[in-house]
């Protein structure tokens, strides 16, 4: 039998696009935009981003106190990191349409610092991005393995890999870390570990969990993160095989409705079940839902709250004054002819204070700092609150200017 | 209008876009059935080298006499630029995103004389 290949040179090894590849190249014209609209001036933090960490899962797995576990990770061929690390079926790509994705692994970088370092450093730059928030990435189905235990142990082995030889060689990256939600227990000892470690500047639940935010399980894990001063981020997924979203047949429709479903149903039990009343003081962040989502749930909520607030009898205000409290990342921001939507959601979050930047580079659906820059309805004191003040305050931050822009202020 | 050389015709393909530089914006080249057409290498989505991303046919969904899918298929007559950033298609005959025609690629009038390509700036 003959084999069909891909006779056309679409997206093949040797496609031209694909041949060689450079990350600053592919964003050159980013940091066009970084240069043509000043990004120097000012301080640019990107609250979500990623990086690929099954790539380094040799390294990772020294660091797993389970030896047979670490076995299992390291043995012969994919079996091993199947076995370890959920693998979600989807084309982010796009069939190689999305090049950085083939491109990758062609990528040359110095031995030294590590290539996650090297390879995060070049889009920051191309963007004008001073700081960044990285984020796992296969890693944010972990919490949908079947065995809780692979969960933890691959979350402890993330973390301190992630602490030791990331976080603690720049002072550009920094991450909100796993937290093994689906284990309390051991979610608690996790911000015990970690809460005072260098870059780590908050915890993080990721998609879709085996038991809801609000189960009393949880209330030790919250009471914790408050007294650490530590703000929760809820990073959405997609999760093909929650029952609703089962129906969809394209991977368009569940990435498109999957990450907003995520935490609309996070939120919805976040918010009626009274948890800012229960721990006034712990700060949450809204990670990779867009945007629209949140207006919508804002009316869905107060409308009912208001008919039916013998439900909610925590909530000494609506639903949406809650909302407004909270923090939001802005990507992927529904931007296509969408202006009007867009400034009336801004005004109804107070995205002045509230909302934060986030690229979720390197991924297919990744947004610049421009999509903040260009927005005609917010003032210069705006963007620059959204595009970096904002986190810098939630983080505690001691921002630290990307080398280009000191040289460019003659402070290099 | 003034004419810029951009390149020779010997350097052109019709499987990739050529990158050229006029005045510190660059310029994508392409032969496409018969012709030279040339676009500005910024995307009208969020300003991605455009020209520079794969080459791929339109794609398409057979149906049956009820309706009902049959399978999917590439039509080679009708070849778009897929933006690398995001994957915003654009038919390379026009300009036009797939998505939504509003959104185009900027185009440049092309002179072919004597051998080299010119582009009308
Ligand atoms: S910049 Fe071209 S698709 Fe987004």
């Amino acid at each position: 039998m003959s084999l069909t290949g891909n006779t056309m040179n679409y997206s093949s090894d040797n496609d031209p696009a694909i041949q060689e590849f450079n990350t600053s190249k592919l964003l050159k014209n980013a940091r066009k935009q970084a240069e043509d609209r000043n990004y120097k001036d000012f301080f640019i933090c990107d609250v979500d981003s990623h990086h690929y960490e099954t790539e380094a899962l040799p390294e990772i797995l020294q660091y797993m106190d389970d030896p047979v576990m670490r076995h299992l990770g390291l043995s012969a061929g994919n079996v091993g990191r199947a076995g370890l690390i959920p693998q979600a079926i989807g084309s982010q790509d796009m069939a190689g349409r999305v090049t950085r994705y083939a491109g990758r692994n062609k990528e040359i970088v110095p031995e030294e610092p590590h290539r996650d370092i090297t390879l995060a450093r070049r889009w920051m730059d191309a963007m004008g991005t001073d700081m960044a928030c990285l984020f796992p990435t296969p890693m944010l189905l972990l919490a949908t393995h079947p065995q809780v235990e692979v969960e933890v142990a691959m979350a402890r082995a993330y973390n301190r890999w992630l602490s030791e030889r990331i976080l603690e060689e720049d002072n550009r990256l920094v991450s909100m870390v796993y937290l093994p939600m689906n284990e309390p227990h051991e979610a608690e000892k996790m911000i015990d570990e970690f809460a005072e470690k260098k870059g780590v500047v908050g915890f993080l639940s990721t998609g879709y969990l085996k038991r809801p935010v609000h189960d009393s399980a949880n209330m030790r894990i919250y009471a914790k993160l408050e007294e650490h001063g530590m703000p929760l981020g809820f990073h959405a997924a997609y999760h093909w095989a929650d029952t609703s979203l089962a129906q969809l047949n394209k991977f368009i429709s569940v990435h498109a409705l999957g990450f907003s479903f995520c935490n609309i149903i996070h939120m919805t039990n976040w918010v009626m079940n009274g948890m800012p009343e229960r721990f006034p003081k712990l700060k949450t962040m809204w990670i990779e839902s867009g945007l629209a989502w949140v207006p919508f749930l804002m009316q869905r909520l107060d409308n009912e709250y208001m008919m039916r607030t013998s439900d909610a009898p925590l909530l000494k205000k609506k639903p949406s004054d809650y909302m407004r409290e909270m923090f939001y990342s802005t990507q992927p921001m529904e931007l296509v002819d969408n202006r009007e939507a867009l400034e009336v959601t801004f005004k109804m979050i107070n995205a002045e204070s509230q909302l934060l930047y986030s690229s979720d580079y390197p991924h297919w659906d990744m947004d610049l700092p421009s999509t903040i820059y260009d927005l005609p309805f917010l003032d210069e004191k705006a963007k620059r609150s959204i595009l970096g003040g904002n986190a810098q305050k939630l983080f505690n931050l001691d921002p630290v200017m990307s080398e280009w822009k000191l040289e460019a202020n003659g402070k290099g | 209008m003034p004419e810029r050389l951009l390149c020779t015709v010997s350097d052109l393909s019709d499987k990739t876009a050529k990158i050229c530089e006029v005045d510190g914006v660059e310029i994508g080249v392409i032969r496409h059935k018969g012709d030279i057409v040339a676009y500005k290498n910024v995307c009208p989505h969020q300003g991605g080298p455009v020209c520079e991303g794969l080459k791929m046919p339109q794609v398409c969904v057979e149906l049956d006499d009820q309706q009902r899918t049959l399978r999917q298929t590439f039509n080679e007559d009708e070849l778009h630029f897929v933006c690398p950033w995001h994957g915003w298609e654009f038919k390379i005959a026009t300009g036009e995103a797939v998505g939504d025609p509003k959104y185009k690629m900027k185009r440049y009038n092309v002179v072919e004389r004597g051998g080299e390509v010119y582009v009308e700036v």
